[in-house]
């Protein structure tokens, strides 16, 4: 695997190909073609992916220019990509489960027109084509265009069914509010070259001694309102349960592989910077958890599956960014990377029960479908117990570390976040309960026709469910077994600057325990109240009040922001258009050419007609003329010579 | 005597013919009021011209000083004879075509 890293640039380039063989060709390539191009190149990427992961490995990072890309007098910005630790293991994710929902994507989509299949491949190809430039790119310039790219596909891939009005207003606000983040990243960017004059990490990372810690301050904020708006952190995060309206591997896609990682990606890239802002570093913690219970609590009155799922990713984002708040970058890209197998896991699965429900997506309709979709059903199982945290599945790992650097923070932290997991145990044992568990509640019509799953999509199930398992021993923490943490050692180099300033203090490994196994013990309790509570359930049609309801309603924080900024912003537009617009602009417009014509038709008065009064005029013009042309002192003198 | 007494008959029928022609509505009269005017820059020009003449006169008997002036009087005249034919040529057809010489009946241009 020796150079490997040079050929790095082959990784999103095979993505790029498939995009555009399926994209110019949706219309002459059949249906079978689309699918192998698409998953294909993925493969292939996959194949690249791993050599250049053994590669940095072996060898450490590596730097690939390929061209100049902006060559402005002092400001060099190179088209280069960056093979190191971090990109290694987030390509690997990509490519990898990439790879996974492009196969069940091939299956899962069959029904769709041939057309239409090539551009949701093409589509599926530019997203993970522009999530591979974010990561991979060395300077945040290349990681701006990889972002807006993926912030384009998945406004495309939402709105994928674009003859639904309602999913074009869905992909319409996942882009509005990414576009909001944007501008964070992009002043964000501006501000380091003005102050630093280069946008290379290394160089970048290698300076920030120039920047004051007001700089770094603000340019941390600016770059975190960009992660905000990508990763569906509060205040933004509202995109993301609408983006539910793309087809469920798409929901993967982004959940898993692809664009709500991007901000933990570009935090944890510049990490030195926001080891060196405590203040900022305040702000995403608090925000992070916030978002972690906040999300939590809307998702345990959910009754559409993916809604549940989306909501659940919400929180575990903010579980990230609680992670990147309080100094533990590596538990936050870990949390990314089991995140990714559950989550894609679970999407997967419940685009698999949606495909056998023939599209139905509310879990108050299913029940009972563990006898029907046996595979999805197991798959299904195991995802909920990673995303619970129940040891040794994946989930465990990654959560446990993160909360355990968030008590060494700050004690309340972890309290928070512990609660915020227990509501994540409940809910989606709620869900697992009222989909799988108990009796069927849906149509006569939709129990004929249950059925398994093909084995393209529930083969990515069996892959992904075998991950979720056994993808947290890259993270075994320090008191199981010294240096087991493999994760942690092989992403040293990126956070080595930040791991330098900071000053962990460990817990006992006593207490630490007794805290895991108090967190484990209360999270098994609740997923037993869970499933025993929600097994039974029967669609009885009550209406939900009070605090449930508003829970039900995502505690109208739509209707919040319709009411202060939407509405008011409305009005103002209305105001814009109809005072200043037709009195204001139409009247200055209008009114230079009334006054014209007000003025000709006066003028024209003068044109009487009368040869008298022309001749009058003419006159008198004559005499005001001599008047003027000899001064009133000749004329004085004149007609003193006259008398 | 004295070249004021010249300067205010010019006035006076300079005066007289503006008046004229601002006033009446006689096409005939309105041209009888121009000619009148004409003749007292022409009666005017003659006067100057012999002020001059004579008082250059005094110094050097044989100078041609101040007969300029009139000389341009034979041109004004040449150029009033010259309009009052085209002039009276106009009226001749306007008198046909509409059967009077008002000239307030020529406002067809307006509009």
């Amino acid at each position: 695997m020796q150079d490997m890293s040079k050929l790095v640039y082959l990784v999103p380039l095979f993505p790029l190909l498939g995009f555009l063989i399926n994209g110019l060709g949706r219309k002459s390539l059949s249906k079978s073609l689309i699918s192998i191009v698409g998953s294909g190149v993925m493969l292939i990427a996959f194949f690249i992916s791993i050599g250049v992961f053994f590669d940095v490995k072996a060898n450490g990072a590596t730097v690939v220019e390929l061209f100049p890309f902006i060559h402005a007098d002092t400001i060099q910005i190179p088209f280069a990509f960056q093979a190191d630790q971090l990109s290694a293991v987030f390509l690997l994710i990509i490519t990898g489960i990439g790879f996974l929902i492009h196969l069940y994507s091939a299956a899962y989509m069959h029904e769709e027109d041939t057309q239409h299949y090539g551009r949701y491949f093409a589509y599926l190809n530019l997203f993970v084509f522009s999530m591979l430039l974010l990561v991979l790119g060395s300077n945040y310039v290349i990681m701006f265009i990889g972002w807006e790219g993926v912030g384009l596909c998945s406004y495309l891939l939402i709105g994928y069914w674009f003859k639904n009005t309602q999913y074009n207003y869905a992909a319409k606000k996942a882009f509005v509010m990414n576009r909001i983040g944007d501008l964070g990243f992009l002043l964000a960017v501006f501000w380091i070259l003005y102050k630093i004059g280069t946008v290379t990490y290394t160089d970048v990372f290698a300076n920030v001694a120039q920047l004051s810690s007001f700089d770094i301050t603000a340019i941390t904020m600016l770059l975190f309102v960009g992660a905000m708006g990508k990763s569906a952190q509060i205040p933004l995060y509202t995109w993301l349960p609408d983006a539910m309206a793309g087809p469920t591997p798409v929901s993967a896609l982004i959940h898993a592989a692809t664009m709500v990682t991007a901000g933990i990606y570009m935090i944890a890239r510049s990490n030195i910077l926001y080891t060196l802002a405590p203040a900022t570093q305040t702000v995403v913690a608090v925000v992070g958890l916030a978002t972690a219970i906040f999300a939590a609590t809307i998702a345990l009155k959910q009754n559409d599956i993916k809604k549940v799922l989306a909501y659940s990713t919400v929180s575990q984002l903010g579980y990230m960014f609680l992670g990147l708040g309080v100094g533990a970058y590596t538990g936050a890209v870990f949390h990314v990377m089991t995140h990714a197998f559950f989550k894609a896991l679970l999407f997967l699965g419940a685009g698999s029960v949606i495909h056998a429900m023939h599209h139905e997506q509310d879990i108050r309709k299913m029940g009972g479908l563990k006898k029907a979709l046996p595979i999805t059903h197991m798959t299904f199982l195991l995802g909920c117990l990673a995303i619970a945290g129940i040891p040794p599945f994946s989930g465990f790992f990654s959560k446990d570390e993160i909360l355990m650097a968030a008590y060494n923070s700050n004690p309340l932290y972890y309290y928070l976040g512990l609660g915020g997991a227990l509501m994540t145990s409940f809910y989606m044992f709620r869900l697992y309960a009222m989909t799988f568990l108990g009796s069927f509640r849906g149509t006569h019509e939709q129990q004929h026709h249950l059925h398994e799953s093909p084995s393209a999509m529930t083969l990515p199930l069996i892959v992904l469910a075998l991950l979720s398992v056994i993808g947290g021993f890259v993270g075994i923490p320090e008191v199981f077994a010294s240096n087991a943490h493999s994760l942690e050692h092989f992403l040293a180099p990126v956070f080595a600057e930040s791991a330098k300033l900071a000053h962990p203090h460990h817990l006992e490994a006593s207490q630490e325990y007794l805290m895991m196994g108090i967190s484990t013990a209360l999270i098994i309790g609740i997923i037993v109240w869970a499933v025993n509570r929600f097994k039974k359930y029967t669609d009885e049609g009550q209406e939900n009040s009070g605090l449930a309801r508003v829970l039900e309603n995502k505690w109208y924080i739509d209707e919040l922001y319709d009411a202060v900024i939407v509405k008011p912003l409305h009005h103002f537009s209305a105001f814009l258009k109809n005072v200043v617009e037709k009195s204001g602009i139409d009247g200055l417009v209008n009114g230079a050419g009334k006054l014209v014509g007000y003025g000709s038709r006066q003028l024209r008065l003068l044109q009487s007609g009368q040869v008298g009064s022309y001749i009058l005029v003419m006159v008198m013009a004559m005499v005001v003329f001599v008047l003027i042309w000899f001064n009133d002192h000749t004329i004085m003198n004149f007609l003193k010579k006259l008398f | 005597m004295p070249i004021q007494y010249y300067i205010f008959l010019c006035l006076t029928l300079f005066s007289i013919g503006i008046i004229g022609v601002l006033t009446r509505r006689n096409a005939i009269i309105v041209f009888m009021c121009v000619e009148l005017m004409l003749n007292a820059v022409n009666l005017l020009l003659v006067a100057f011209s012999k002020m001059h003449h004579g008082a250059a006169a005094t110094v050097d008997a044989a100078t041609t000083a101040g007969i300029d002036g009139q000389l341009f009087v034979f041109f004004i005249m040449v150029v009033a004879a010259a309009e009052v034919s085209v002039g009276l040529a106009i009226i001749v057809m306007m008198f046909r075509n509409i059967h009077s010489v008002d000239i307030n009946f020529l406002n067809r241009l307006k509009n």
